[in-house]
């Protein structure tokens, strides 16, 4: 890799890193994930670049892709900006942890730490089950005070259903440690809100998605500041990363349609796999 | 009776904003990157690029001889140009955040409100370019 790195014309890896974030995109929609989790274990662990500039681009390719989608999220009611603003302030706050505490450490044992991470994100990924309408017994009181509830009107049936949350200062823990993360990694955050929102907090399955995207608007923003202005963003790697992606997931929107979700799933399980066990044997310095 | 989200008022001028904000972040973006692809007058010239990209953040900037925080801001080049157009993408929440908060007022939401003020501080605060990894 490296020797390749060292022969090929500069133009080569932007070019390269443009084809695989429009094919990220691709499967990232269709998967369910964002495209943070996918990018940044794979461009680490493939492309000659340091790990500070692709969780910089990791973070700001999550970013834009949340910001694309939050619109249509929030006009079709599948993001509540009542959940979602609490819970974005907490995760935003610790993100700026997580990326201050990130960009301090040794390369090779963030290196580690995400290669571990992105094999725990697959253990997560793979046993999950979310759940449609989660039964929320009774609302909690903090809940209450900050009017998280609302109607969802599924599109596909038509049918209204009132929906509260449950266990929320649980959720706003889990949230904490969810932005440190995201900062940390340069993930996005999206494969970890999905399961609090709707296994913890008991929030339907669809307002669980579109809230869980709309937040990642406020824990990539913070994280990316931080990352911007310590030098750990670089135009020629970020930005063909976000077009690239950014594509790519116009196509994964059309694709979702005709492809069987289970099947891209899959694929996306075993590259985070793959990826996930290159960042570790790279980070122990047993694959270079 | 419960008002059906996507029929919220707040929730519709948010959305609003955010889809303004981001189509006018995400085309300066490519027009601004297109301009570097083109070597307009970059900072750090393109082709120099390959033997920077597998240093740390810290040794790049010693060797672009750009200091952390808003000193990127300060050099008018193209490549400085792409940085704030990613600025910019990473601001438009406050901007929205901000666009709402007077409608929570209007309603008596304080708690909403003290939320608002708290995320866009959370916000500025990351911006400020104050926090620093001390690496």
């Amino acid at each position: 890799m490296a020797e390749i790195a060292g022969t090929a014309p500069w133009w080569i890896w932007p070019a390269a890193l443009f084809v695989a974030c429009f094919l990220l995109g691709i499967i990232a929609v269709p998967a369910g994930v964002g495209g943070g989790v996918l990018f940044v274990p794979i461009v680490a662990g493939f492309f000659p670049f340091h790990l500070d500039f692709v969780r910089g681009a990791g973070l700001l390719v999550a970013l834009s892709g949340a910001l694309a989608a939050g619109p249509r999220l929030l006009e079709g009611g599948l993001a509540s900006l009542r959940l979602a603003l609490p819970l974005g302030l907490i995760a935003s706050a610790s993100s700026i942890v997580g990326a201050l505490v990130g960009l301090a450490l040794p390369a090779a044992a963030v290196q580690v730490a995400l290669g571990i991470a992105i094999l725990g994100i697959v253990a997560v990924m793979a046993s999950v089950k979310n759940s449609e309408h989660p039964f929320v017994e009774r609302p909690d009181a903090l809940s209450q005070a900050l009017g998280m509830h609302g109607i969802f009107t599924d599109g596909a049936t038509g049918r209204s259903t009132p929906w509260h949350v449950h266990r929320t200062p649980l959720g706003i823990v889990l949230f904490v440690g969810v932005g440190m993360l995201a900062g940390l990694f340069g993930l996005g955050a999206g494969w970890a809100n999905l399961p609090v929102l709707n296994l913890v907090m008991g929030v339907p399955l669809k307002v669980s998605a579109g809230t869980s995207s709309f937040i990642l608007t406020f824990v990539d923003s913070s994280a990316a500041w931080i990352y911007l202005n310590q030098g750990a963003v670089l135009p020629i790697i970020a930005a063909p990363s976000i077009i690239g992606m950014m594509l790519g997931a116009r196509i994964g929107a059309k694709v979702l349609h005709v492809v069987r979700a289970i099947v891209i799933r899959r694929l996306v399980l075993a590259l985070l796999l793959f990826a996930g066990a290159r960042a570790l044997l790279k980070g122990l310095g047993i694959w270079n | 009776m419960e008002l059906n989200e996507a029929g919220d008022p707040i929730q519709r001028r948010y959305a609003r904003w955010l889809a303004w904000g981001t189509r006018v972040g995400l085309a300066f973006l490519v027009l601004a990157f297109l301009a570097y692809l083109f070597g307009i007058a970059p900072h750090v010239p393109i082709d120099r690029l390959p033997a920077l990209w597998d240093l740390s953040a810290p040794q790049v900037l010693r060797e672009t001889g750009v200091r952390p925080g808003w000193h990127w801001a300060t050099i008018y080049r193209i490549d400085m140009l792409v940085l704030a157009t990613i600025a910019l993408l990473s601001s438009i929440s406050i901007a929205c955040v901000a666009a709402v908060l007077p409608m929570f007022a209007k309603r008596g939401d304080r708690v909403f409100v003290a939320i608002c003020i708290l995320q866009i501080a959370v916000l500025v605060l990351a911006a400020s370019g104050l926090l620093s990894s001390g690496h």
